[in-house]
């Protein structure tokens, strides 16, 4: 919210706050990253997803990214790695692997 | 005296006919002995048609105040009543309330606080809300309960305040005994208080906000904590001016530390509430001995009135503090560790009596008030320690 200087949060001094630590804006919650709080994280193999929707409907932090009716990914800035979706998808098109997993495979990859 | 309307009426009426004449847009409240006459009789006035207030009849405190959070946070007036076990019920709403910085006015018939079981009136409960961040108003009588009632409106929504406050009574003293009072007409009042105007309403879908937010990442908690005490400490300078309008309406003195013959005294009692009624009515005895004794009275105790106190107490010899309350563990009690502080700070060493008076309702009797100032005599002249006691039990 331009009002605010929202972006520019971190260096508000105490007079710039809103009253109440209100946040004056909706829909923030996509600026503040929460995936940092996940030990593992769903993998997605695009071959054997066949689009249904149903780890959409059933992700309750409304990670799974999709554009024109068809799965593009997941947003790790906020799964939580909680593995509904691998529970869920009925084509073994997502697993689950820790976080430590994760990131050796993409040091790996550098 | 003469062009003002008198009648007789108990402290519970007159704030719940100051609440009805504010007309918050919500009160959700749950009966407690004894402040269930205040809520008895506004669930009347909404019965009534009398007032356009949505009354929400909770099943218990905890969903009291809950619910005044939620109505104060979607930008309504809100209003609600409790004592003793049902303020202890709403502790974690209390903060909640103030950290959000709602302006809910709550009326507080202070009671003892169990165990054992006692309905009569002392300063255990509200004292357990000292620290929540609420502006706490102590009212002497009816009268002052209901004057101290609808500025707590005006107070809580100053936009330099902006913070939930508590009006606050004397269980059974002043909550049922009957008592000379006035009240102003309905538009006198509507007038002074105005309406309400909230800065964040959740309900305005076209401008959306988060409230409760948060803060638990960086030092945002604490930064957020700051701002909350400022905002406190703003709610004196908005009491004793809202207090000073009141008071050219009504004619009666707001002031944020009444005093009475302190002025030269150099005996001094500091109390709130309803004993000030006792310990007034010896000073003019003692007066009319020729003694030099006064009397100082917070009609604000958060924030605390420092400057005042230390006005009206620094020409003192010694000073004595009556606590309605006893904080178990302290050397002191609440209003006494207060009353030191000031002293303290101002680096003066007038010394302190300490008593904690009137626990369950216990009477504070002219004796006990005669003995108290009799021992201020002997502290000076080194005859008596001055620690603390329980005004009237031997040990």
């Amino acid at each position: 919210m331009a009002e605010f200087g929202y972006e520019n949060f971190e260096h508000w001094k105490l007079s710039d706050y809103p009253t109440g630590f209100v946040c004056p804006d909706g829909g923030t919650s996509v600026n503040c990253y929460t995936g940092g709080w996940r030990s593992q994280r769903p993998v997605w193999d695009k071959e054997k997803c066949s689009n249904c929707m149903i780890c959409w409907a059933y992700c309750p932090d409304a990670s799974i990214e999709v554009k024109d009716g068809e799965m593009t990914g997941i947003d790790l800035h906020h799964c939580k790695g909680c593995g509904v979706c691998v529970t869920e998808c009925k084509f073994g098109a997502l697993s689950m692997i820790t976080e430590a997993e994760a990131q050796a495979q993409e040091k790996e990859g550098e | 005296m003469a062009d003002k309307n008198y009648f007789s009426a108990t402290g519970n009426a007159m704030v719940a006919d100051a609440i009805r004449q504010c007309e918050p847009d919500v009160m959700a409240a749950y009966p407690i002995t004894p402040q269930t006459t205040i809520v008895e009789a506004y669930a009347k006035f909404v019965a009534d048609g009398r007032v356009h207030t949505e009354y929400v009849p909770v099943e218990s405190e905890h969903s009291a105040l809950s619910a005044c959070i939620g109505a104060s946070a979607a930008g309504a007036r809100v209003a609600t009543a409790t004592s003793s076990q049902g303020l202890a019920y709403m502790y974690e709403e209390l903060h909640i309330a103030s950290g959000m910085r709602l302006p809910i006015v709550m009326a507080n018939a202070n009671r003892a606080i169990s165990a054992p079981i006692n309905i009569h009136g002392d300063h255990s409960d509200i004292m357990g809300m000292r620290d929540s961040g609420w502006v706490m108003l102590f009212a002497e009588n009816a009268q002052e309960a209901y004057d101290n009632t609808v500025l707590a409106f005006k107070v809580a929504e100053d936009p330099n305040v902006l913070l939930p406050v508590c009006t606050a009574l004397d269980g059974f003293v002043t909550t049922h005994a009957m008592d000379v009072c006035c009240k102003e007409e309905d538009e006198v009042v509507k007038k002074f208080v105005g309406d309400y105007h909230p800065e964040f309403p959740l309900l305005d879908t076209d401008n959306p906000t988060g409230q409760g937010m948060f803060g638990t990442l960086g030092n945002y908690y604490m930064k957020t904590k700051l701002i909350e005490r400022r905002a406190n400490e703003a709610a004196l300078e908005a009491f004793e001016k809202h207090g000073a309008e009141w008071a050219e309406i009504t004619g009666r003195p707001v002031k944020a530390v009444d005093t009475f013959e302190a002025e030269d005294a150099d005996y001094i009692v500091v109390v709130l509430g309803s004993c000030a009624g006792n310990v007034r009515h010896k000073v003019k005895e003692l007066r009319a001995q020729g003694k030099k004794v006064g009397l100082v009275r917070p009609r604000i105790f958060r924030p605390f009135p420092a400057e005042q106190v230390l006005e009206a107490c620094k020409g003192a010899k010694a000073v004595a503090v009556l606590d309605r309350s006893d904080s178990i563990g302290a050397a002191h009690g609440p209003l006494a560790l207060e009353v030191r502080s000031v002293f303290q700070e101002a680096g003066l060493a007038i010394p302190v009596n300490d008593y904690i008076v009137g626990l369950g309702g216990a009477d504070v009797t002219l004796e006990h008030v005669q003995q108290v100032f009799d021992q201020l005599e002997q502290r000076v002249a080194g005859t008596y320690d001055g620690s603390l006691s329980y005004l009237g039990i031997e040990e």
